[in-house]
């Protein structure tokens, strides 16, 4: 594969699909450079599955162009696409053995000559399960269910990989894991990919970059601290990391100017001496180890959470809160 | 789900499909309507008092068979699916047995077991010495016991199922909530099996409302509309056939509409999952012996016909006349069944037709399945509705309204003379099989993750291979299940052929019928025996996973 360096490696562009009068995705524009990890982040119902599912070709869009290295794939067919899919519940087929899955897209690629058990075999050794070719997909756990869907995605050598929540099938103690193991797979490869989460911890920890959708709209493209430190607006701020929101005369004391809403982090609040603008009584605390998140009570009636060192402060105690660093933003209602 | 250019390009083929199929199972019906409703016709049919005695006929014969089938079945479904038994397995298979004996197979493996010169009135003959055969098996009571035997199968598979659906958990909870064991079953159990044994009542009922092989040996001078029909058929009264026809058919779909709307569409629904109740092991050897011996006695009973049917398939054509048992058994039958060319002839049709007929309806319920669950077309519900419809009314109803239908050669409305050709009999096994292939195969359909499809096409597979290899693959559980029914529904038809058959494509049941009017017993029984291995052998392999 050429590809001069000019240009993006893949390109979504004013890309849009309307479902009904109240549902639409898009338009979104976004680029994705060669060997990059982007991750689609969104609550439920945000569009980031139809646009993943766009990029692959299962879901055709009513406007605008899917560009993988300057070629225009909008109106090709996912069979011939190249792009690499592995499925949030993984889609193996139940009946053919982990060779037979990883063996399927082989078919009729310069690869067969070479000889498809060595291509399987490299697959699988890719992802840890060498030797596995005979099994059955029923018997193997859902971590090596995974992988096996990993492996038979890269097979046939695909331009980009997309995935599905790849993670959210596996058990919570496993995710950290696999999550660490698939990113350095998949900088190993050098592929490009994007993938699907609805979790903040998993879109950080995986992507070199988070792309934030809510209700059909990208609102933010960016790396996790460019998220974190500056999000273009409430709901990104909201949504990626802990945040206090205030309005009103707690918002006025933390510097807003009038009709702003504030956003703090809980780490950017102290307990404080002079100067601190807002008092209030504690009235939860809850440990962590390292640190501790205090609830306080505003004498505004608002509630904030603040991290401070385990003996900051104890529950019922009267406390001054300052804030290190805000974030104003226009406040749109709610 | 796709709702994109792909749902835009299976429109036009939703709109062929919908069109094909109307023309198949409502055309002719509409045709039947519109032809059979002349002033004539009306007037005899209304002013002949056998008419309304055998419609109300049709009604409470089915009627009652619902009920004997459900008193049999019920319970026993309880009794196997509850309850730990020596032979508990092997009773449990045996006790679907009825089901491999096609209608009219049964009805002559009846007559020789409780028919006047019947295995059972010669035995009471030989024990008392009667001068005559103690009974007359003829008339309402024959018939429904013929139903009964036939399918309270449908009640007791039925009932099975949904108690093996059923959450243990549910009964756990009533009883943690103070329910004693009746409380339980009553506020519990019974209304969540209430769906299946519904679904049970609907089959059983419209299955009785066509039901033509019973009436037609049984019957005597009593008529059901299935023998009316043909009756009026056979007199070449065939406008007074049609009106018959209709009413017919009115009665099924007012049935139909009954049960569906006193039950809704819980009797398709399925129940929760969940872990199905242990069974219970009887504990009393009292109990357990008793119920053992009443299961294998039970067995015995249900398996007489079937053994009747092979025993007087091995007595040599006029051996046998006043003996109580058969003094000479022999392979005779079996050796003119193969080696005699007009009586091979009929199996080779039947198993061609039946296997044509099945292939097709296969074929159109998979474009069926593809456009209704996959694509998501736009007449998705009109393509269900008119698979389904053939189910809905009786054998003898569509084979009347194809009659009409195809006899008259008129192209520009889409007729041709069809009647009196070998190709109208397999015309109608296939529209008779529509709704058979098709639940199965759109309920596999269903049960497919679509994205097993979606990572074929990801992984380069286009939509042959993705056929090919992935979908009919994992389709062929639901495929086997429809195919063999649908076949063995054909191979064993009876209302159906007797109505359309040609020389040229006398299926078997016509030539059993042939042979037991001019009394070869051992040759009709032969064919039965073939008839009910063949059956079987499918209706095995259709159920193996």
């Amino acid at each position: 594969m050429g590809g001069d360096g000019g240009g993006s490696f893949l390109a979504l562009d004013e890309l849009h699909v309307r479902f009904s009068d109240t549902v639409t995705i898009g338009p979104v524009s976004l680029t994705i450079e060669r060997g990059e990890i982007l991750a689609l982040l969104g609550p439920s119902g945000s569009g980031k599955t139809t646009l993943l599912r766009m990029l692959a070709g299962f879901e055709r869009p009513d406007g605008g162009r899917v560009r993988v290295e300057g070629e225009d794939v909008t109106a090709v067919p996912p069979a011939r696409r190249r792009v690499g899919m592995v499925f949030q519940h993984y889609a193996l087929f139940p009946h053919l053995d982990v060779g037979e899955n990883v063996a399927f897209g082989l078919h009729g690629t310069r690869d067969e000559g070479r000889g498809t058990g060595e291509v399987v075999a490299q697959a699988l050794a890719l992802v840890d399960l060498a030797g596995f070719e005979r099994r059955k997909v029923q018997e193997l756990s859902g971590g090596q269910q995974q992988r096996v869907a990993l492996a038979r995605a890269l097979a046939p050598a695909p331009r980009v990989l997309a995935l599905d929540e790849p993670l959210s099938n596996l058990d919570p103690s496993l995710r950290e894991r696999t999550r660490r193991e698939l990113r350095t797979l998949i900088k190993r490869i050098g592929i490009t990919a994007v993938f699907v989460t609805h979790e903040q911890e998993e879109a950080f920890d995986l992507g070199d970059r988070v792309a934030v959708l809510s209700a059909g709209r990208l609102n933010q493209v960016g790396t996790p601290e460019e998220l974190y430190e500056r999000p273009a607006n409430l709901f990104v701020g909201t949504f990626v990391g802990r945040a206090n929101v205030l309005r009103g005369a707690a918002a006025r004391a933390l510097g807003a100017a009038h009709g702003q809403v504030v956003l703090v982090r809980p780490e950017q609040l102290r307990f404080g001496a002079g100067g601190s603008a807002l008092s209030g009584v504690v009235a939860e605390r809850r440990y962590t180890g390292a640190a501790a998140f205090f609830q306080v009570t505003l004498e505004t009636g608002e509630r904030v959470e603040v991290q401070a060192a385990p003996d900051a402060a104890r529950v019922g105690e009267r406390v001054r809160v300052g804030a290190t660093r805000t974030l104003c933003f226009a406040d749109q209602g709610g | 789900m796709t709702r994109d250019g792909g749902r835009r390009g299976a429109a036009g083929w939703g709109v062929a499909l919908t069109l094909l199929l109307a023309w198949l199972v409502l055309y002719p019906i509409v045709l039947l309507v519109l032809d059979g409703m002349h002033g004539d016709a009306l007037r005899a049919f209304a002013a002949r008092g056998g008419e309304w005695h055998a419609l109300w006929a049709s009604v409470w014969i089915s009627l009652a068979s619902v009920v004997l089938a459900a008193v049999i079945g019920v319970p026993l479904a309880f009794l196997f699916e509850w309850f730990e038994f020596p032979g508990r397995k092997l009773l449990g298979s045996l006790i679907a047995l009825p089901a491999v004996l096609p209608p009219f197979v049964g009805v002559i493996a009846f007559l020789f077991l409780y028919g006047e010169s019947g295995f059972a009135a010669r035995f009471l003959q030989y024990l008392f010495r009667f001068q005559q055969a103690p009974w007359h098996l003829q008339g309402p009571g024959a018939i429904l016991l013929v139903h009964a035997y036939s399918m309270y199968v449908y009640f007791y598979l039925f009932t099975r199922a949904g108690l093996a659906r059923l959450d243990a958990a549910t009964i756990e909870a009533a009883q943690a909530l103070g329910a004693g064991r009746w409380r339980t079953l009553t506020r519990v159990i019974l209304p969540l099996v209430r769906p299946s044994v519904a679904g049970a009542a609907l089959l059983t009922f419209m299955t009785s409302l066509g039901s033509f092989s019973a009436p037609y040996v049984f019957g005597g001078g009593f008529r059901v509309m299935t023998t009316q029909i043909f009756a009026s058929k056979q007199n070449g009264e065939m406008g007074v056939a049609m009106v018959e026809t209709v009413a017919l058919a009115l009665v099924a779909l007012a049935g139909l509409a009954l049960l569906r709307r006193s039950e809704g569409d819980a009797i398709l629904a399925g129940l929760g999952k969940g872990t199905a109740p242990q069974r219970r092991t009887l504990r009393s050897p009292l109990v357990r012996l008793g119920t053992t011996l009443a299961g294998w006695g039970f067995a015995v009973l249900l398996l007489l016909p079937h053994a009747t049917l092979i025993l007087v398939s091995l007595v040599p054509y006029a051996t046998w006349t006043t003996e109580t048992l058969p003094p000479v058994l022999g392979l005779v039958n079996y050796g003119r069944l193969f080696a005699e060319p007009e009586r091979l002839e009929p199996l080779v049709n039947s198993l061609w037709m039946a296997a044509a007929s099945t292939a097709a309806a296969v074929a159109l319920s998979l474009a069926a399945g593809w456009l209704v669950v996959r694509r998501r077309a736009a007449l998705r519900r009109v393509i269900e509705g008119l698979l389904a419809l053939p189910w809905a009314l009786p054998g003898t109803v569509f084979a009347v309204a194809l009659a009409t239908a195809f006899s008259v050669s008129a192209p520009l409305q889409l007729r041709w003379v069809l009647v009196g050709t070998v190709m109208i009999l397999p015309l109608a096994y296939f529209v008779r099989n529509l709704p058979v292939t098709g639940r199965a195969i759109l309920a596999g359909y269903r049960q497919l993750d679509p994205a097993l499809e979606e990572a074929a096409a990801s992984l380069g597979a286009g939509p042959w291979r993705t056929l090919r290899r992935v979908t009919l693959p994992l389709l062929r559980p639901a495929l086997a299940a429809g195919a063999s029914l649908a076949f063995v529904g054909a191979l064993g038809d009876f209302v159906t052929s007797i109505l359309l058959y040609t020389y040229r494509n006398r299926p078997i049941s016509m030539e059993i019928n042939a042979a037991l009017r001019v009394n070869e017993m051992g040759v009709a029984a032969a064919f039965g025996v073939v008839l009910m291995v063949v059956s079987a052998v499918v209706l095995g392999i259709g159920a193996r996973r």
